[in-house]
């Protein structure tokens, strides 16, 4: 993908996400009704859930390029892939905290460690933090791009792992939304989700690309400076 | 306001305060770019007026 392009995706993603956030928390706030059983707190689902799915979809994202790195071998792949992965710890901070915000309001306490969707997620997080620690423990090269590659692929199989569990899971308190026969709420609530959905992962492409620039210009600049030196 | 909804904009400010806060180290770090890159062009210009 061309520099102009990728900057011309990155403001148009953008505008995107602008415009799906506002028409997003809109319908949430004003629209959707509210949850019989958890009252208004139960709106913290359009922003929480959309942020979680984001943030798998951008370890799905980091583990297609680290695939198609140790696959072709070409290293812009290992920038994307670090980017990426960049982008799903963002997103998974968030789901963290807006989670534990839910947890408060709905069961009493900030954080459960009996539920294994929350730890399990907990798992996944803490594995793609020390992605970084991984990559930036050896020199920058065709070995670090692979080792960092390698790491990324091995992330994305906890993430079925992550998902499955809240099914899988026994005395069960995180609530079960999507099930086999559908989603389990009202038409409206199902559009101003997929409209939230929609908006953060036009926001997470927006950010992903604007990140990707400026690493892409942050090496070529330093490239630059060594050629000058 | 119930505590519902105190929660309710808790979570959805933590996630615009990210998305701020987010914005505003891309400034920095296109700023620190752009220094770079204005440093680099006078090394450039100097080593051009030096060899020409």
């Amino acid at each position: 993908m061309s520099t102009s392009l990728r900057n011309n995706g990155a403001a148009l993603l953008s505008l995107t996400a602008a415009a799906l956030l506002v028409a997003g928390l809109s319908l949430a706030i004003f629209w959707a009704p509210e949850d019989a059983d958890q009252g208004i707190s139960q709106k913290i689902f359009y922003v929480h859930v959309p942020v979680a799915l984001t943030s798998y979809a951008a370890f799905f994202w980091a583990a297609w390029k680290a695939l198609r790195l140790l696959w072709k071998g070409d290293e812009r792949h290992d920038l994307e892939s670090y980017t990426a992965v960049h982008m799903g710890v963002i997103f998974g901070v968030l789901t963290l905290v807006t989670g534990s915000i839910w947890a408060k309001v709905s069961w009493g306490q900030w954080w459960v460690w009996s539920e294994r969707q929350l730890t399990l997620f907990l798992i996944l997080f803490l594995f793609y933090s020390a992605y970084f620690m991984l990559r930036y423990s050896t020199d920058p090269g065709p070995r670090r791009s692979r080792t960092s590659a390698v790491y990324a692929l091995f992330g994305v199989a906890l993430i079925p792992v992550s998902f499955m569990a809240i099914r899988l899971a026994e005395g069960l308190i995180h609530p079960v939304v999507f099930k086999r026969d559908g989603p389990d709420m009202e038409g409206s609530m199902f559009l101003t989700f997929c409209v939230c959905l929609a908006a953060m992962l036009a926001l997470a492409g927006a950010l992903y690309l604007t990140e990707l620039s400026g690493k892409r210009a942050d090496a070529s600049l330093r490239e630059l400076r060594e050629r000058l030196a | 306001m119930s505590t519902g909804e105190k929660y309710l904009w808790a979570a959805y400010l933590v996630v615009f305060a990210a998305v701020l806060l987010y914005v505003v180290l891309i400034s920095l770090k296109v700023g620190r770019l752009e220094r770079e890159l204005a440093s680099l062009a006078e090394l450039a210009r100097d080593r051009e007026t030096r060899g020409g």
